[in-house]
């Protein structure tokens, strides 16, 4: 196999790896954002709206599907991506469950992004009449920006790992060509090369959010 | 804005095993209208949760609240939102927001009532200016000191013209110096623009320097309340004679106060003494008057207690012929006092 040819293959599952994070880091925080701030604001002790049976519910359901493991999930998810993409198998097939994986655990990360804002600022946002709505996005959201900016950070970096995982079931990407090549075809140097892709990549998004999270704290 | 409360009542239950905690039982009080009133107790004595009732923050298990006669305790939804832009807050911990700048902390009562913009920036500056910190809009708050963040917490809770001030031991957290200036800016505040303010305060120095009434909470009921000048004079509680007690004694530092407040006598001198240990507890005054042909009286005194040691401090004026009062003082000076003339 030629240089040009690796060269193309690597492009190709890289492109789909990209693919498949940005995607599922945009749906899983559109689930997830949400999820968390009902978390946050209906805790029972120290909700701005305590809802303890909602609380309860969300509860249930978060840590039910955090504790799948990814790979069963993504069967049992396969149905889902057939009816909202129309095939189960490719990359785009792959961000479905994908998604709703990173989903709850993207929730957790914002509660508690959001838990740690200063209990005292937020009563004081309180008593000067603010809606709840007001307090979500004027207080808790700024407040805990650098905190939120890491948690993203980190369920980026966990999408990567998991559409490595996605790929050894036909979902492709750089996870898909270390196995095929690397694994199943005996290309050590393949693997290696996948390797050393997601390494950068994990290394530049950490980067990047760690970056973003200190410039916004240092200027407060 | 007159705010009455009718025998209030909260209980707290922490967790299903522990006993219920009775934060305040049946407290009513009559703050008046437009001037500054304080509530004070020890820590656990009831007065954060007795503020978090007053000023709608949480509802009572029972009693009622009145603002100008109009019961606000039962208010939900909007209605309460609305009452609770008309009342400002300020706080022990300050509580800006650290995601704001100094003057953008000021905007945000004004931008949740949906003011607009433009009206916004000019009363953020003239909010700077009432709290002299006009220079400091565009500043991080991380940047200011203690005191200007107070500052900036009252103009915050000012921002919306409110009719009732609430300070929830709003300077606890700061030095004596700096506890002074802020309650000269609340008095001047409150002087001007005809606020109610109710002081939440474990200080009997806030007390009194700022307040004109005084209800002194103990175990989630007050205890005692009248008027500061009252009190001090004809304290009758327990509770109240310890904190009029621990009232930190006059230091050094207001001695030059004193000097207007104080007419010293035209013929005598004035001394500051000093004693420590064993002389605090003998009546060397009387002794030097009896021995020589002087006149002493006493302007100003107090014992500090240190922790192996106590320091007596007396302002006193010793008067007569100026050689009898030369040997009184070398007497006293033999006697182990520390003798300054002031």
């Amino acid at each position: 196999m030629d240089l040009h040819k690796i060269f193309m293959l690597v492009n190709e599952a890289t492109l789909q790896t990209f693919e498949m994070v940005v995607f599922s880091t945009v749906f899983s925080l559109l689930l997830g954002l949400p999820l968390g701030i009902l978390l946050c604001i209906s805790d029972p002790q120290a909700g701005i709206k305590p809802r303890p049976v909602l609380y309860q519910v969300l509860t249930r359901i978060v840590n039910a599907l955090r504790s799948f493991p990814f790979i069963i999930l993504m069967i049992l998810l396969f149905p889902l991506s057939r009816i909202l993409v129309g095939t189960s198998i490719g990359t785009k097939a792959t961000i479905v469950p994908l998604s709703i994986a990173a989903a709850p655990f993207v929730a957790r990360i914002i509660e508690s992004a959001l838990s740690e804002v200063d209990s005292g600022v937020v009563q004081a946002a309180r008593a000067m009449g603010s809606t709840t709505m007001q307090i979500i996005l004027k207080v808790l959201i700024p407040e805990s920006m650098p905190a939120l900016i890491d948690g993203i950070t980190l369920t980026i970096i966990n999408l990567i790992g998991y559409s490595a995982m996605a790929g050894a079931i036909g979902g492709g990407g750089l996870g898909d060509l270390a196995i095929r090549y690397g694994y199943q075809r005996f290309r050590p140097e393949m693997m290696a090369i996948a390797v050393v892709v997601i390494l950068i990549m994990v290394e530049l998004i950490q980067w990047i959010g760690t970056r973003l999270s200190h410039r916004i704290s240092a200027n407060r | 804005m007159e705010i009455v409360l009718n025998n209030l009542a909260k209980t707290y239950k922490t967790s299903h095993t522990s006993p219920e905690v009775h934060a305040v039982r049946d407290i009513s009080l009559n703050i008046p209208s437009n001037g500054i009133f304080g509530i004070i107790g020890k820590s656990g004595a009831g007065k954060s949760t007795l503020v978090r009732l007053v000023s709608l923050l949480e509802s009572p298990d029972s009693g009622t609240v009145l603002y100008d006669g109009q019961r606000v305790d039962n208010l939900t939804g909007n209605a309460l939102i609305q009452r609770r832009r008309c009342i400002g807050m300020i706080f022990q911990n300050f509580n800006l927001f650290s995601s704001r700048t100094a003057g953008q902390n000021i905007s945000y009562p004004l931008e949740i009532c949906g003011t607009p913009k433009a009206e916004i920036d000019a009363r953020v500056m003239e909010l700077l200016e009432i709290v002299d910190l006009a220079d400091r809009r565009n500043v991080p708050i991380s940047t200011l000191s203690g005191g200007q963040k107070q500052r900036i917490a009252i103009a915050r809770a000012l921002a919306n013209s409110p009719d009732i001030l609430f300070c929830d031991e709003a300077t606890s957290a700061l030095d004596p110096q700096t506890t002074k200036s802020i309650l000269n800016l609340i008095r001047k505040i409150q002087a001007q623009m005809n606020l109610t303010v109710v002081m939440i305060t474990h200080q009997m120095e806030v007390v009194r320097d700022a307040c004109s009434q005084v209800a002194v909470v103990h175990d989630g009921s007050v205890v005692e309340q009248g008027a500061v000048k009252d009190i001090f004079l004809h304290p009758k509680n327990e509770v109240t004679k310890e904190f009029l007690a621990n009232l930190a004694p006059e230091t050094d530092t207001v001695v030059s106060d004193r000097d207007s407040i104080v007419r010293w006598s035209d013929g005598g001198g004035k001394y500051v003494l000093r004693f420590t240990n064993r002389l605090t507890d003998e009546p060397v005054l009387s002794r030097m008057a009896r021995k020589f042909d002087v006149e002493f009286n006493i302007r100003a005194g107090g014992i500090q207690e240190l922790p192996a040691s106590r320091i007596g401090t007396l302002i006193t004026d010793i008067s007569g012929k100026p050689e009898e009062v030369e040997r009184a003082v070398a007497y006293l000076k033999a006697e182990g006092i520390i003798v300054e003339e002031a």
